[in-house]
């Protein structure tokens, strides 16, 4: 099924200060879909972003929406009230809850009993009932945030943008928000921009997602196939795969192949699903939460891929620990608390890491002799 | 001691009695730094506005000049305003010095960049990322432009009342410009200089004792605005 386009830019450049700080030859958003911008600080999301909301007109290059360009100031004015945006820090009025979540209904000219009506309706869906006659000054981080997403899903904009909404809030307000903010998302059908530098965020929230770096999307695609195919090293660390492995190919057989990886004892192979000539060198990165530690080799194990090796660091990361290993090559696994207590992971304990051959993915091939 | 109670009691018995020519001064001190601070108003807040929303180049040099502005002595104001109404002057020819609107007009050029830095200090320290919000809910830029007058409007109205301040005290001017005329350009400022240099203390202090009571309703009045709308 294809469905609609609803924003579609082409050749987008920003030039500031005599340099391009953006450059997107193609992006289409489609309706219904919520599109995730990743990528580190500088990356150029923000000002992608706000070139697609017609908040910042681009140097040059071309924006349509439903199929229509984006020429004049006034085309931009009339875009900007189909759509609307919520930043990072909340930006409330100096005004009651209520007050601020009826602003942008009052800008667009909705009468005053509809406004009404909406403004209960949204504040009731993000748990603001009660704080509706309260100053926005004196709201908690959480709350702020809630009231601007209020704002912002009160005026049932055909595109949200949400440029690091949840950036600023402590680590229990912002899992409440983020799924709730998934739940508004499914229920409304909203068609959504969601800029953040988390993966977890992403892969909650996103259906397709664009990984940008110095000003480009350096890979854009379904969230599965960037999260577990990325392109290049880049993307591949920035989406969570913390584990890449430079070899040799030495046989490839009926869809497997198997690797020596460059550094490590030479006994080693890595198994992967893919094909590649042998002597060819290869990238391959597995992704934390595909790694499976225990204390011995497990033989009932599917898993293809079983290396003795040394904890060399624990980590602690939200709910699960990050494990380091050396296994003759760098390695890392991700473990619940409950693992890690069971296995007694700490720096120096000889393990056994697994993982299925399905798990490997092959990131980048070159030659025989290239250098990845 | 006695001196300021017999100017406070004079004061209070030329207000009970609503002495016509002390009425008249006062009400002239309202009207003309009443007018001078809304043109004020209108020009400072109208360049506070422009230096705030634009990139331009020497944009710093503009802020710099404005902040400098607000410490323009009177009396130099007095003195460019004299020789721009002079008779020879190039504004001669409207034939304005020694009138009331000389004194609006001096007064104005004292308050307008007390309006405008002040202003532009208020709008500048607006989170950033407003405007685009702004924008952003839909706003044309007239809606944008008042919803940040109404964001900043605390120290805004602060602003207001430095520049009403700034030119209800002020004497040098006004006295230049306006020439002390009984009956036409004097001032509760420049005819309490007069009462005090022929040695009226009395009726100096009692033109004081009003001209402190006419700032502070003024000034009451603006901050009754200014806190009005502001939820709890």
């Amino acid at each position: 099924m294809t469905r609609q386009t609803l924003l579609q830019a082409r050749h987008l450049r920003v030039r500031r200060g005599g340099a391009q700080v953006l450059e997107v030859p193609a992006l289409d958003l489609r309706a219904g879909e919520v599109l995730a911008l990743m990528g580190p600080n500088g990356a150029g999301k923000t000002t992608l972003m706000l070139t697609l909301a017609g908040l910042l007109p681009p140097t040059a290059g071309e924006l349509s929406f439903r199929g229509t360009q984006l020429h004049s100031h006034a085309d931009r004015q009339a875009f900007r009230r189909r759509i609307t945006m919520v930043f990072q820090d909340p930006l409330l009025f100096d005004a009651t809850v209520a007050q601020n979540i009826a602003s942008g209904l009052k800008l667009r000219g909705v009468p005053a009993a509809e406004r009404q009506a909406r403004v209960a309706d949204w504040a009731r869906r993000l748990g603001l009932g009660d704080l509706l006659n309260r100053s926005a000054r004196q709201l908690s981080g959480g709350e702020a945030q809630r009231t601007a997403l209020a704002r912002a899903f009160v005026l049932n904009p055909d595109i949200l943008f949400l440029d690091e909404p949840f950036s600023s809030l402590d680590a229990a307000t912002r899992e409440g928000l983020i799924g709730d903010l998934g739940d508004l998302l499914a229920q409304t059908g909203t068609t959504a921009v969601l800029s953040t530098h988390d993966q977890g965020e992403a892969a909650r929230l996103a259906h397709r997602l664009a990984v940008m770096q110095q000003g480009r999307i350096v890979q854009m695609g379904g969230l599965r196939e960037v999260m577990n195919h990325p392109e290049d090293p880049f993307v591949a660390a920035f989406v969570g795969m913390e584990t890449l492995l430079k070899g040799q190919v030495v046989r490839c057989h009926e869809g497997l192949l198997s690797l020596r990886p460059r550094k490590g004892p030479g006994d080693r192979e890595v198994v992967a699903v893919g094909e590649a000539q042998p002597g060819q060198t290869i990238l391959v990165g597995v992704r934390p939460e595909h790694v499976f530690l225990s204390l011995h080799t497990d033989n009932t194990s599917s898993a293809r891929n079983a290396f003795p090796g040394t904890v060399t660091k624990v980590i602690p990361q939200g709910p699960f620990f990050k494990v380091e290993l050396d296994c003759g090559f760098f390695l890392v696994a991700y473990v619940t608390a409950q693992s890690l207590s069971e296995l007694g992971l700490a720096p120096g304990r000889r393990v056994v890491a697994a993982f299925k051959a399905t798990a490997v993915h092959v990131i980048r091939k070159g030659g025989p002799d290239a250098e990845l | 001691m006695d001196l300021i109670w017999e100017g406070l009691r004079q004061a209070l018995e030329l207000l009970l009695r609503l002495d016509p020519e002390v009425l008249q001064i006062t009400l002239l001190s309202l009207k003309v730094s009443g007018i001078a601070t809304l043109l004020s108003v209108v020009l400072g807040l109208g360049l506070a506005l422009g230096v705030a929303l634009n990139e331009f180049p020497g944009k710093r040099l503009v802020i710099a000049l404005m902040n400098t502005g607000m410490g323009l002595p009177p009396v130099v104001v007095g003195l460019f305003v004299t020789v721009l109404l002079w008779r020879n002057g190039p504004l001669g020819f409207l034939g304005i010095l020694y009138t009331p609107l000389a004194i609006i007009l001096a007064q104005s050029v004292i308050a307008t960049p007390i309006i405008a830095g002040l202003g532009l200090a208020a709008l500048q320290h607006l989170p950033p990322g407003l405007r685009l919000q702004i924008l952003s809910l839909g706003a044309t830029r007239s809606q944008m432009i008042w919803l940040l007058l109404r964001e900043a409007r605390l120290p805004l109205l602060a602003a207001v009342m430095a520049g009403f301040g700034g030119v209800i005290s002020e004497v040098g001017a006004s006295i230049m410009v306006g020439g002390n005329l009984k009956g036409s350009t004097r001032v509760l400022t420049t005819a309490t200089v007069m009462e005090t240099s022929r040695g009226n203390f009395e009726i100096a202090f009692a033109l004081s004792f009003i001209l402190l009571v006419l700032a502070f309703t003024v000034n009451a009045v603006l901050t009754h605005l200014q806190q009005r709308s502001r939820p709890r």
